[in-house]
Formats: structure tokens, sequence, C-alpha cells
């Protein structure tokens, strides 16, 4: 595969960490310690998450947001997220991308939500007007009125974070686990979340003509740096337990107390080399088998 | 890019001339689109400072709300807790995203705004009166004097926007 020339004159570095399946409690610890403790820029691509998980912003209460008795019945982990925004479930489906920048690494890009949505906007639409009416609705990617992405961030002192949860392919049924939420876009209409949201799949040709595309966009203003896992321990970046990413296995069992004996399995992660690979091991082993049985995985 | 930053000071604007009148001390200026008030000090990470006797009362500024919009939750530290100069003590969340908030003094936290947590708001509609964020006590009063004044911080919105 094709990547940009890794140094090019000029343009400040990103690093480029690539990850298959990992866990998204493990992708948002990494991405919050990243964001807190590395002066470097990132952009952090993973495919898929090995369980549907429902990821909730800063702000968000269970109570109001899922429905609380399948999820808890069917033990459907719930994570609040460091960043703000809506709730969203994830799948082996979707497709992550997140962006790490210094304040000053895009000349002009003020630090603000409006300004960083609108930049992101921009990088995306390069990659994806060829593919279908490609527009940044209310803070979300639509083709036309349609949702597949996802985006929330994180703006700290000097550094920022813009993440993205795009729907490559998501599973209709799990969408059940979730309220309808009272705060919603307006060109949402009142729809349901089948009748709102597309899939990228039916758009775009591959989830690789699609990362491909965004590296190359970005390639444009980063001068792109492939980034192992392996040496985030070799440069000893703080990996512990960082501080407003969490699991809210107690919070949703403690708001049905009418599910006497019922416990959402409290998975506490922490981050390690061997977790990464094993995970990802994992997922390619599946990748080959369903291959190898004529089954689409791109 | 440059003209959403525009019309965001400029709704600013129209919003402030309403609050000229605000029963401060010290005069409100109104300078070119976001409003300062004389007397208080100012980060260069958009936060202000209220300094009365022992106690110093911190917010986020008019600028600083105006660019990030309708504010819908507001993350604040418990009384007791010590704050240090330039680092964050709480977070805002508006249009999808957190930014942190960070403390210009040193100190330790006396009282928190609970208003905030039913009505988030006040930090847009009553940027410097009922949008106030902390109060604290100054483990260090002279790193009020490193701050700048309203018209230093004035300037410093200026340049910041014509980039």
């Amino acid at each position: 595969m094709a990547l940009p020339q890794a140094i090019k004159a000029g343009l400040p570095c990103m690093n480029l960490l690539r990850m298959t399946a990992v866990p998204i409690l493990e992708q948002l610890y990494l991405e919050e310690r990243l964001l807190r403790t590395s002066a470097e820029n990132w952009c952090i691509i993973n495919h898929g998450t090995s369980l549907p998980t429902i990821v909730m912003g800063i702000s968000g209460r269970p109570s109001e947001l899922v429905e609380l008795k399948p999820v808890l019945r069917d033990q459907i982990p719930v994570i609040r997220r460091f960043s703000g925004g809506g709730t969203v479930i994830i799948d082996n489906g979707t497709l992550f991308v997140s962006l790490i920048c210094n304040k000053n690494a895009i000349p002009g890009l003020q630090p603000y939500p409006h300004p960083i949505m609108s930049w992101t906007g921009q990088m995306y639409g390069q990659v994806l007007h060829e593919f279908g009416d490609f527009h940044l609705r209310e803070n979300d990617y639509a083709f036309n009125s349609h949702k597949f992405g996802g985006n929330a961030q994180s703006i700290i002192k000097d550094r920022w974070i813009h993440h993205t949860s795009f729907l490559w392919d998501y599973d209709a049924r799990n969408m059940e686990y979730l309220k309808l939420p009272s705060r919603a876009p307006k060109y949402r209409s009142a729809r349901s979340h089948v009748e709102f949201l597309c899939r990228m799949k039916n758009y775009v040709p591959s989830r690789t003509t699609f990362i491909e595309g965004t590296i190359k966009s970005l390639g444009g203003h980063f001068s792109i740096r492939p980034f192992d896992l392996d040496e985030l321990e070799d440069n000893e970046f703080d990996l512990t337990t960082p501080e407003n990413t969490r699991s809210l296995a107690k919070d949703v069992a403690s708001e049905k107390d009418d599910i006497a004996g019922t416990r959402n399995c409290e998975r506490v992660y922490r981050w390690s080399k061997k977790d990464a690979h094993d995970a990802s091991k994992d997922e390619k082993l599946r990748m080959k088998s369903a291959q190898e049985e004529g089954q689409s995985w791109i | 890019m440059a003209l959403k930053l525009w019309a965001s000071s400029a709704a600013n604007a129209l919003k402030l001339s309403s609050r000229a009148s605000a029963p401060f001390p010290a005069s409100s200026i109104s300078r070119c689109f976001s409003s300062v008030i004389d007397g208080f000090r100012y980060s260069d990470s958009h936060e202000w400072v209220k300094h009365q006797g022992d106690v110093a009362t911190i917010g986020i500024t008019d600028h600083a709300q105006g660019h990030l919009g309708e504010v819908v939750f507001v993350e604040l530290p418990e009384s007791g807790t010590s704050v240090t100069k330039g680092s964050g003590f709480g977070a805002v969340e508006s249009v999808k995203a957190t930014s942190d908030v960070n403390s210009p003094i040193s100190g330790e936290v006396i009282e928190v705004n609970s208003k905030l947590t039913g009505a988030p708001g006040l930090i847009n509609t009553s940027t410097y009166e009922d949008g106030w964020m902390i109060k604290v006590k100054p483990s260090d009063p002279s790193e009020l004097q490193s701050l700048m004044d309203s018209k230093e911080y004035s300037k410093f919105c200026e340049e910041e926007d014509a980039h």
C-alpha cells in the first residue's frame, strides 16, 4: 500500500498508529493519555472493536440514554469517554479515526470546537466527496441527510483531539439498546436510529480506500510517520489509568435496582503490549478464517 | 473559518449591549466584540479573576464562551481541592467538545458554583456574574500581577482573532 513520503520538509510530524480490534476502552485510555502527556501529533486508526459497546460523552447519564433492562440483560459494556458529544453503540463494523494535535500544528486554526470541526470536515470531504453527497451536518458526517460518522472533541490548553466513529457497517439490532436522545441535531427530524443512519460500505468501495484516502489527505498538512504499538512502551508514555475515561458498569447496575442479582461485568482494562498483540492476533485469525470461507471482510 | 469567528464575535457584541449596566463596582467595557470588566485580571487561556480581600472568584471570559458556544455541562472540583496556576481544575462541554478550564492562580478552592449543575448556560448568559465557577483562597497573591488587565486582554483577544 502506498503511503505519503515519510518526511516532508516544513510540515509538522504526525505519528500514524494503526490498530485492529483493540477494545474501545483501551483505545480511549490511550487517547486520553496521549492527549495529556505527549507533545506530538497523532493519528490513531482502529478497525472495529471486539465487543458491542455503548460509549457516552462526558456528561451522559445511562438512565437517560440507554435502555437499561436489555443492556443489563445482555451485559453490554457502557463506557463514559473523556470527550463531549452524544452516545453511540459500536461494534466490529465501526471504524475509528482519531486526530490529536498541538494547537499550533495547523496554521491559523484556533483551538475551539467550530474551527476544528470545520477543518476536519474539509479534510474528510476531500476523501469522500467522490463517493457520495458528503456533508458536515451540525457536527455529524453525513451522506445527504444520513449520518455515518459521529464526532467528539476534547480541548486542553495547548492540544486537542477530534475523534470519529465511522459506521462502516453496523448491526441494526444493536440500536435497540439506545434511547432516542433528547438533545438531537435538527436535521435528524425525529427519525429513528435506522432511518437516520447509513452504512459507509454502501458508498465507499472498501475500508482501505477510505483509510488510505484519509492518510493522503492528512499528508497535505503533516509529515506522516508510521508508529508501531511497541514503540509506545519504549517511549515511556504514561499509560496508567487516565482521569475521565471509565466503565459505567456500576452506574448502570445501580440505576436499575429492581433487577436483583444482575451484574454487568466490570471490565477494567489495563493497557499492555500483550493485550494489544493478542487482540490484534485474534482478530487477524478471524479475518483470515472469514476470507477463507468466502465471506467479505472489507 | 474567519467568517465563523467573526459571526460568533458579532453575536457576542449584540448580547453584551444589554449587560453593560451590570452592577459591578468597576465599569464594564465593550471593546471590539468581546466584553471585559475593568479591574478583573485575565489569563492567556481566557479565564478571569476578580480579587476581593482573601477571595479570588474565577470564571471563563466572554471571548471564550463566545467561541465555545452553548455550554451544556460543567465539571467542577470539590471545595478543599488545591489548584495550581496554569493547570486545569475543571471542564465545560459545548458542541460535542469538552474544554479544560485552567486556574489563573494557585490556592485552595473554598466554594464552587453549584448553580452551574442545573444551569450550565449561565456561563454564556451571565459570564462575569452568575456564571462564576470557583472561588479560591490564593496561596500567592503576587501571581495576580502576572495576569493581563482588561486593556491587555482585549488586545490579546483581537490579535488571536486576527490570525
